[in-house]
C-alpha cells in the first residue's frame, strides 16, 4: 500500500473539512450581512488612497425622495424597492443603501454592525488558517485540489466548462474526484479570495496601516482596498450561489448529509 | 423526475429562515451579555494591535500632491454658540486652551503662545468610521510638549479633550491614553493645508491622533483634562460617540 492511499480517509469529506465548512458558512453569512451594515454608513466606493463625498466614486448607491439607484461610473440603474429606497416590514420607506433584510442588525447601527463583523472576522481568520494548515497536513490539498497534468489539457478544460455551463451535473454518488472547474474554483476561493478579504479588511485599519503600510500599498491605497473588499465579497456571493445551485442539482439531501456526517469515499479508478 | 423541493417550498423556507435569522440577530444584538461576547473581538483588536505593532510607529505621511481636493467635514460643522461666535469674530485671538486635572502646573495657553512653540507639520490620512478617507496637511503643537510644560502627574492615565460644540444637546469630548498622547504625530492642530483651521474642520484647535478613526479627533478643543480614570467623564465610556452610539473607545480599526 502506498503512502498516499494509507493516508486516504474512508470518508468522502474529512472531519476538518466538514467542521470548517459549517463554521465558515456561518461566518461568511454574518460577515456579509454585518458588512452591508457598515457599507450603508457610506455607500460609495473609490479608487486610490482617499475618497469622500466630494471625490469621484466609481460606484455609489443613492436615493432621491422617490427613487433608489445604483450608479456604476456614468450608468445609473433604478433600484427602487431594493437599494437606496425601500420599504421596511412596517411599510415605512427607508433610504439606506441595503435593505434591512440583508443587514445585521436589521436596523441601522454602525457600532453593532462593526462588533458583529470583527467578532466573526476573528473566527473566520482563525478557521481559515487552521483549515489550511490541517489540509496540507492531511494532504487534502495535495490529493484533492492540486492541479494534475491531465487537468490542464485544453480538451479537458473545454469539456468541463461545457458541462458546467449546461448545468449537467453528475449525481455526486458517482463522482470520483474534483473536476478542473471545481479545483480552480476551490483553489481560487481558499487561496486567493478569502485571504484577499482578510488582507483588504486589515488594510482599512489605520493602526494596522501605521505599522504595516504595505497592507494598503499592495492594494493601491486604503480606498482601493475598501473597493476590493466589497468586490471580493460579491464574488464570494456569486461562488455561494453557484455552489448552492450545484448542490441542488446533484442531490441536495445526500450532499448535506455527507457534509455533516462525512459520507463514504468512492475509490477513484486508477 | 419527482421534485423533492418545490419552488414554493424553497421560497417559503428561505423567507422564514431569513426572517428567523434576522429576528434572532436583532434580539442578540440588543442583548447586553451577547454584546459583551462580541466585544471580546474589539478587545482582541486593541491588545493584538498594540502588542504586534511598534508602539510608536508613525502613520504614513504623504506628499502635497496626495492631498484631497476638499477635506470633508463631519459631525459639528459650526458650534454656533454665543461664546464661540464671539471668539470666531476676532479670529479666535482670545481662545484659551486650558490644561486641567492631574498636572503639577495646570495652565492655559493662548493661540499666540501655541503658535510660538515648536510645530509639527504632517500630511496624513483621516479614516472615518463610516468608511471614507481624506488626506490633509496639519500643523500644530505636539501634545507631549504641553504635557511637559504643565508637568503631567504620575497618577494620570488618560487625556480628555473637552470641546466647544454640542451634538444632540450633549457636549462633545474624546479621550486617549498616554501611549497615544506621547506619540510624535499626536498634535493639537491649528492649521489645515497651510491655512488657519476652517470652522467646519474644528477651528481654532483640533486633536490629531493618527492611527485612530476620525471620531477620536476632537474638534473645537478648549480644555485638556488629565485623569486617572474615564468613569466620571460623560457617561463613562471615554467619548461622545462611545457614550451615545456605543462606538469603541479604541478606534484603531
Amino acid at each position: 500500500m502506498s503512502q498516499a492511499s494509507e493516508n486516504r480517509p474512508q470518508k468522502r469529506h474529512r472531519l476538518s473539512t466538514r467542521i470548517w465548512h459549517w463554521v465558515n458558512a456561518l461566518c461568511l453569512l454574518v460577515l456579509l450581512m454585518s458588512g452591508l451594515t457598515i457599507f450603508n454608513a457610506h455607500p460609495r466606493l473609490y479608487w486610490g488612497e482617499y475618497g469622500s463625498n466630494n471625490d469621484y466614486a466609481w460606484m455609489a448607491v443613492g436615493s432621491s425622495p422617490t427613487q433608489g439607484y445604483l450608479r456604476f461610473g456614468d450608468t445609473r440603474i433604478d433600484t427602487t424597492g431594493f437599494l437606496g429606497n425601500w420599504q421596511d416590514s412596517e411599510g415605512k420607506t427607508k433610504t439606506w443603501a441595503f435593505p434591512g433584510w440583508a443587514t445585521i442588525p436589521s436596523y441601522y447601527s454602525l457600532a453593532e454592525g462593526r462588533r458583529w463583523h470583527f467578532f466573526f472576522a476573528w473566527i473566520f481568520s482563525i478557521g481559515l488558517t487552521l483549515f489550511m494548515v490541517r489540509s496540507f497536513w492531511n494532504r487534502h490539498i495535495q490529493q484533492d485540489l492540486r492541479m494534475k497534468r491531465k487537468d490542464w489539457r485544453p480538451g479537458n478544460i473545454w469539456r468541463s466548462t461545457k458541462k458546467h455551463a449546461r448545468l449537467r451535473v453528475q449525481k455526486s454518488a458517482t463522482v470520483e474526484g474534483y473536476n478542473v472547474i471545481q479545483k480552480l474554483s476551490y483553489i481560487g476561493v481558499i487561496f486567493i479570495l478569502l485571504p484577499v478579504m482578510i488582507l483588504t479588511g486589515l488594510a482599512m485599519s489605520p493602526a494596522m496601516d501605521a505599522n504595516w503600510p504595505i497592507l494598503s500599498d499592495i492594494f493601491g491605497g486604503r480606498q482601493s482596498a475598501r473597493s476590493i473588499h466589497f468586490i471580493a465579497a460579491f464574488i464570494l456571493v456569486l461562488f455561494f450561489l453557484v455552489h448552492i445551485l450545484k448542490v441542488l442539482l446533484s442531490g441536495p439531501i445526500d450532499q448535506v448529509k455527507w457534509m455533516i456526517f462525512g459520507g463514504k469515499r468512492k475509490e477513484p479508478a486508477r | 423526475m419527482k421534485k423533492l423541493i418545490t419552488r414554493r417550498a424553497l421560497v417559503t423556507s428561505a423567507t422564514l429562515g431569513a426572517g428567523g435569522l434576522l429576528t434572532g440577530c436583532d434580539a442578540l444584538s440588543r442583548n447586553p451579555a451577547f454584546q459583551d461576547v462580541l466585544g471580546l473581538a474589539e478587545d482582541a483588536n486593541f491588545v493584538v494591535q498594540r502588542a504586534l505593532g511598534d508602539r510608536m510607529e508613525l502613520a504614513s505621511e504623504y506628499s502635497r500632491a496626495d492631498i484631497s481636493p476638499k477635506f470633508r467635514a463631519n459631525g459639528t460643522r459650526n458650534p454656533d454658540t454665543i461664546d464661540y461666535n464671539a471668539s470666531a469674530a476676532q479670529s479666535f485671538a482670545d481662545w484659551q486652551l486650558r490644561l486641567t486635572g492631574l498636572f503639577a502646573k495646570p495652565q492655559s495657553f493662548s493661540m499666540a503662545s501655541l503658535q510660538s512653540m515648536p510645530q509639527r507639520t504632517q500630511i496624513t490620512r483621516l479614516d472615518c468610521v463610516e468608511g471614507w478617507s481624506a488626506i490633509g496637511e496639519w500643523t500644530g503643537v505636539p501634545i507631549k510638549l504641553l504635557l511637559d510644560l504643565a508637568v503631567l502627574a504620575e497618577k494620570a492615565n488618560f487625556l480628555v479633550f473637552h470641546c466647544a460644540d454640542r451634538l444632540g444637546g450633549r457636549p462633545y469630548y474624546e479621550s486617549i491614553d498616554l501611549l497615544d498622547a506621547y506619540h510624535p504625530q499626536t498634535i493639537i492642530a491649528h492649521r489645515l493645508n497651510g491655512n488657519a483651521l476652517p470652522v467646519e474642520n474644528g477651528a481654532p484647535l483640533r486633536l490629531r491622533v493618527e492611527r485612530q478613526l476620525g471620531y477620536k479627533h476632537a474638534k473645537y478643543v478648549r480644555e485638556i483634562e488629565a485623569v486617572a480614570t474615564l468613569d466620571n467623564i460623560g457617561a463613562g465610556k471615554g467619548g461622545y460617540w462611545e457614550d451615545v452610539a456605543d462606538y469603541e473607545w479604541y478606534a484603531g480599526i
